[in-house]
């Protein structure tokens, strides 16, 4: 079976099948906290009260114990990178140039990583226990939003030990 | 913190898949770029329009493309008073299940009949093409069908 046709084009073999949603997204409460704090250049967690651990961001409760997370807990600007992934492959939307890392960040007092880009290093040199400070868009630029974090880069210290960030793989 | 201190935020994700057409769908797609129509031949001589790549009965692969329509029959339909953004016209209309002339299965598409009162179970609709050259290959190179013969 052949799509016969006079059209120069040749014959349709693909569609474009967009598919987009608007939405509405509410953070809520514990959240919001931690993106207020971002819109003051800093990382807000909270802390269990029942096993002590630091979640950032938090989702306003301990997924091990089940209680509702109520200490605020400020962290550090610097964290150790646990793993990560440099990122070879053009996609639709791209905002960064390629290669570029994203990796995984353990803050300095914290018990659960997030995501962030590393720059200001070659990829080829991003390793597991890198030490790296968040690098804040200006003062005035400041928004409750993850886009207020530029990016990470090494904070200079030596490489954290495997055994301090073992668990957070 | 009070509640008028929670966060909300307008979202918006969008992705840009496109899909492969395969023998069977490139072929109605391409006709349609051409102003055309086509169905596939199925078992028992029935003429599926939209083509299916299967034989809906049998599982077995479908016959020959053949030209259907242009005009076809309303089979049903359903008003649309406040069209949505994603829709083919941005007035009011009806989706209709439209069974083109020489085929034996309905296709859905819009018909741009004006008024509710101007759309009936049985009526004869014809296409409205887009220009040749805005036509790419899609059902939306078909702006809407329109009451045969009508004045819309």
């Amino acid at each position: 079976m052949t799509a016969a046709t006079a059209d120069e084009r040749g014959p349709v073999t693909t569609l474009a099948t967009p598919i987009a949603l608007d939405f509405d997204f509410t953070p809520g409460v514990a959240q919001s906290r931690f993106l207020r704090g971002l819109e003051q250049g800093k990382f807000m967690g909270q802390r269990c009260s029942v096993c002590g651990k630091v979640y950032v961001p938090s989702r306003g409760t301990c997924p091990t114990d089940g209680v509702p997370t109520t200490e605020d807990v400020e962290l550090s600007n610097s964290g150790t990178v646990t793993t990560f992934c440099v990122v070879n492959v053009p996609f639709a939307g791209q905002s960064i140039e390629i290669p570029y890392i994203a990796a995984q960040v353990l803050l300095d007092g914290a018990n659960l990583s997030f995501m962030g880009l590393i720059q200001e290093l070659p990829a080829t040199e991003v390793r597991m226990g890198l030490r790296v400070e968040a690098v804040w868009v200006p003062e005035d630029e400041l928004a409750p939003s993850l886009a207020s974090v530029r990016y990470f880069r090494p904070n200079g210290e030596p490489d954290a030990d495997y055994e301090t960030y073992k668990e957070y793989l | 913190m009070a509640d008028s201190e929670v966060l909300h935020a307008a979202h918006h994700i969008e992705y840009p898949y496109s899909r492969s057409l395969g023998p069977v769908l490139s072929a109605f797609m391409t006709g349609l770029r051409d102003g055309r129509l086509l169905g596939v031949t199925a078992s028992g001589g029935r003429i599926v329009c939209p083509p299916s790549e299967y034989d809906p009965d049998t599982g077995d692969d479908v016959g020959e493309l053949v030209e259907v329509g242009p005009g076809g029959v309303v089979e049903s339909w359903a008003w649309v008073s406040t069209p949505l953004r994603k829709h083919p016209l941005d007035r009011p209309f009806a989706w209709a299940l439209i069974r083109l002339d020489g085929a034996d299965t309905a296709l859905l598409h819009a018909v741009d009949a004006g008024s509710p009162g101007a759309v009936a179970t049985g009526d004869r609709v014809v296409p409205r093409f887009r220009p040749a050259g805005e036509r790419v290959g899609s059902l939306a190179d078909i702006e809407a069908f329109v009451p045969e013969g009508g004045a819309v």
